[in-house]
């Protein structure tokens, strides 16, 4: 129940007050939030208790839906309109998913992502995301009683653009603010360095239910530096059960079968595989709706056996990412299991052999991403002292390229790559008056055009009209610290900005989730207006005061019309914030940003030259 | 922030670096700019810090390897690498790059592992060798004799790298 509010959220200017933020872990299977309370980590349960989430959707033919716990008791008798494992969707289309034709689900492959069409209508996977999210957020809300300033989202290391976009669409679309994507395997060592004051170089292995992630990370002192990351994003503990479904299928000789059935017995199939965790042998009983029966028993040797494939590819990854990462096997100091499909003893066997050391299972592979998630997030949203923090650096797990003559593609920046990085590249026009020229970005490690990730097509339109060969177009690809790409060009001659149209080959456009945003909110929605009012002028107030401590510090950097400038534009924020119009203060809070952003570049600066001058200068080692 | 990579760091502009002290000094630069450090800052703050840790990420790679700190320190002193003249390579270097091609081509009909790795090492040898040498060329200012060693180990690393995805493929394929 939310404690009753005082004074208005996030309107204190106590410097000490501490800014809610969690970390949420948006599993394939599960999901969970954690937060950082009394400087300990912690996951917030419902209210049965129950720390889990999980990841399953009904939606009901009145339009309403249901989710978590009361989805998934509907799943074997409602399969059609109970999506679980939605995560396997995001920003994929139709022909990326394995076996789509034994999942029980209607999907309609669209231009974008692949769409559901359920009894409450035609789903995108992002929608279906959201409500889980925006599950986890009211969870959050209550028991923290106030407002959450943002929150951090994992997402498994080997996602791509168009996966981690729809993340971070689903996300907004659920009202939080997202202060970073974090990679799962990342988020486990946060957990783990932190928690076990530990040094050295470690690998995550991560084994969720529909994704799997191999990361090489070193971590010393205050430093977390990712060396390389691989993996499958399209394997998981799910596929461990769809292999034993089929062994049953076979085994029982069973007819084709219908949709309730097979959701049976893929229900079936995962119980098995979990009790084989723990015993040498289960049997495997059901009554079909078909009248059929199965009564089975399998042992955890041949279960080890039909799935030997499965992990053998996960070994695959693991040599490959200690490739990249220059590195031998008895070079890690430790390997961290991550995901509850690392419990099964088969796998744990092969990881140890490969890396000829024990795993490390104490901390609880369910629940490390979350809290490593709420202890990143509790950094971020800056409750930290300066000095008692600590340095996250990731890469980018595939590589970027465009596409060239012959359906090729060039790489324009390598896996592996230290984000946030860059790269520019230039390019002529080939006909005289040339005005526009299409790109292609792509993400993969192959060379066809075919075999990688088509991302985005962009038109760079207002090319100046020039000889053929003599304009001087430089395209900026830019990699964020979400491992977001974002794409820039200018016609160097001219100066000229050339715009760029993107069309995401996956994903929602700016467009669509304004939509969604104003669907959601509804036109006669007072409280949601309230809420986006007083959301817009915390927003005001917090850069107000942010600008405040800037200029208390560093003012000098600049000139007295400069100044009165940046004086302007802060009563500007002051008086708009004043009013009811969140439009209004939102145009001068981007205004204030776009006004100080010479400021802060100049403080930059001055920060980090203070901080190397601090050091000496002949430090050779 | 016109500075190039090594006063981006504030370190000395010459080939002998010492690891830790670029290390620390990448460190020290991320410390102040990574958008982390930014993230529940403005919008200005966070362009301002996304364009510094690029940055800092491109200097750092750019110096933390040998071959690519020692082109770099060419192009500062106004060498330029491509140039058409000067691609001449000594008669003793490319003999010796043929012998290892054909070394490399049998080792890979043969499946020879073993002889791959040695090639390796070889390989390995020359390139330290020739970092050594080209990077005593540059600390001495003798900048044109030390693109000709760049040359060179662009040479060497490009048949280092055709080497260890040879090896890959054969460990692949075990």
């Amino acid at each position: 129940m939310a404690l009753l509010q005082i004074s208005e959220p996030g309107m204190s200017t106590a410097p000490h007050q501490r800014r809610l933020a969690v970390g949420i872990d948006f599993g394939t299977t599960n999901s969970l939030v954690a937060t950082v309370r009394n400087s300990i980590p912690e996951l917030l349960n419902d209210e049965e208790g129950r720390a889990l989430l999980p990841s399953v959707v009904r939606y009901l033919p009145d339009g309403g839906a249901r989710i978590g716990h009361k989805a998934l008791a509907n799943q074997t008798v409602d399969p059609k309109n109970t999506i679980a494992s939605v995560k396997r969707f995001l920003g994929r289309g139709l022909k990326d998913i394995a076996h789509a034709e034994n999942l029980p689900y209607v999907f309609q492959d669209a231009p974008g992502m692949v769409q559901i069409k359920t009894a409450a209508g035609v789903k995108s996977p992002v929608e279906i995301a959201t409500e889980i999210l925006a599950t986890l957020r009211q969870r959050a809300e209550d028991a923290l009683g106030d407002d959450l300033v943002g929150a951090v989202i994992t997402v498994p290391a080997y996602f791509d653009d168009a996966q981690r976009q729809a993340t971070k669409d689903a996300a907004r679309l659920a009202g939080l603010n997202v202060l970073r994507l974090l990679n799962e395997p990342t988020a486990a060592a946060i957990a783990y360095g932190l928690d076990h004051g530990s040094q050295g170089v470690y690998a995550v292995y991560d084994l969720g239910g529909g994704t799997f992630d191999i990361s090489i990370l070193k971590l010393t002192k205050g430093v977390f530096e990712v060396l390389a990351t691989g993996g499958d994003s399209a394997l998981g503990g799910d596929d461990f059960d769809h292999r034993l479904f089929c062994w049953i299928i076979e085994q029982a000789a069973l007819a084709p079968l219908s949709e309730e059935d097979a959701s049976l017995l893929m229900a079936k199939a995962r119980e098995a595989k979990e009790l084989l965790s723990v015993r040498a042998e289960t049997a495997i009983d059901a009554m079909l709706k078909s009248g059929e029966q199965v009564h089975l028993t399998l042992s955890a040797a041949e279960f080890a056996e039909m799935t030997r494939h499965l992990v053998a590819k996960t070994v695959a990854a693991s040599r490959k990412a200690l490739r990249d990462a220059g590195l031998a096997p008895d070079e890690i100091d430790g390997v961290v299991m991550v995901g509850g499909a690392t419990r099964m003893p088969h796998v744990r066997r092969a990881i140890g052999e490969f890396f000829g050391s024990t795993p490390l299972t104490n901390i609880d592979p369910d629940k490390v991403v979350a809290l490593g998630a709420a202890i990143q997030a509790n950094l971020l949203a800056g409750n930290r002292a300066a000095g008692d923090d600590w340095l996250l650096l990731d890469v980018i797990p595939l590589s970027l390229g465009i596409e060239t003559m012959g359906g090729l593609v060039e790489k324009v920046i390598p896996r592996n790559s230290t984000i946030p990085c860059a790269r520019a590249q230039e390019f002529t026009t080939f006909k005289d008056g040339q005005s526009a020229m299409a790109i292609h970005v792509l993400q993969g490690e192959r060379e066809l055009v075919a075999d990688c990730r088509s991302l985005a097509r962009f038109e760079l339109r207002g090319i100046p009209p020039m000889a053929a060969g003599a304009a001087r177009i430089r395209v900026t690809y830019q990699v964020d610290a979400d491992g977001l790409l974002a794409v820039s060009a200018r016609e160097l001659r001219s100066g000229v900005e050339a715009s760029i149209e993107v069309k995401p080959s996956y994903g929602l456009s700016d467009d669509d989730i304004a939509r969604m945003l104003k669907d959601s909110f509804g036109a006669a929605d007072l409280d949601k207006q309230q809420r986006a009012l007083r959301e817009e002028q915390v927003e005001a107030e917090r850069l107000l005061q942010a600008t405040a401590s800037a200029l208390a510090a560093d003012a000098d950097l600049l000139a007295a019309d400069e100044r009165g400038t940046v004086d302007a534009l802060l009563q500007a924020v002051r008086d708009a914030a004043a009013g009811s119009d969140a439009r209004a203060i939102k145009a001068a809070v981007d205004a204030l940003a776009a006004g100080t952003e010479e400021f802060a570049a100049r403080r930059m600066d001055r920060s980090v030259r203070a901080a190397l001058s601090g050091r000496k200068l002949d430090e050779l080692a | 922030m016109m500075q190039n990579h090594f006063q981006l760091f504030n370190l000395p502009q010459r080939f002998a670096l010492g690891a830790a002290a670029l290390d620390a000094a990448y460190h020290e630069v991320q410390n102040q700019t990574h958008p982390d450090r930014f993230a529940h800052a403005g919008a200005a703050e966070k362009r301002v810090a996304m364009q510094w840790a690029t940055r800092a990420n491109e200097a750092y790679q750019t110096l933390k390897n040998p071959l690519s700190r020692a082109a770099y320190l060419c192009e500062l002193n106004g060498v330029d690498l491509q140039t058409e003249s000067n691609t001449a390579m000594p008669g003793a270097f490319l003999m010796q790059q043929m012998e290892w091609r054909e070394a490399f081509d049998d080792a890979l009909a043969a499946g020879d592992a073993a002889a791959l790795e040695r090639l390796e090492r070889a390989i390995r040898g020359a390139r330290r060798d020739e970092e050594a040498a080209t990077g005593a060329l540059l600390d001495n200012g003798d900048f044109d004799a030390a693109a000709q060693g760049v040359r060179r180990l662009m040479f060497l690393d490009k048949f280092g790298r055709d080497v260890a995805a040879a090896f890959e493929r054969l460990a692949d394929q075990e």
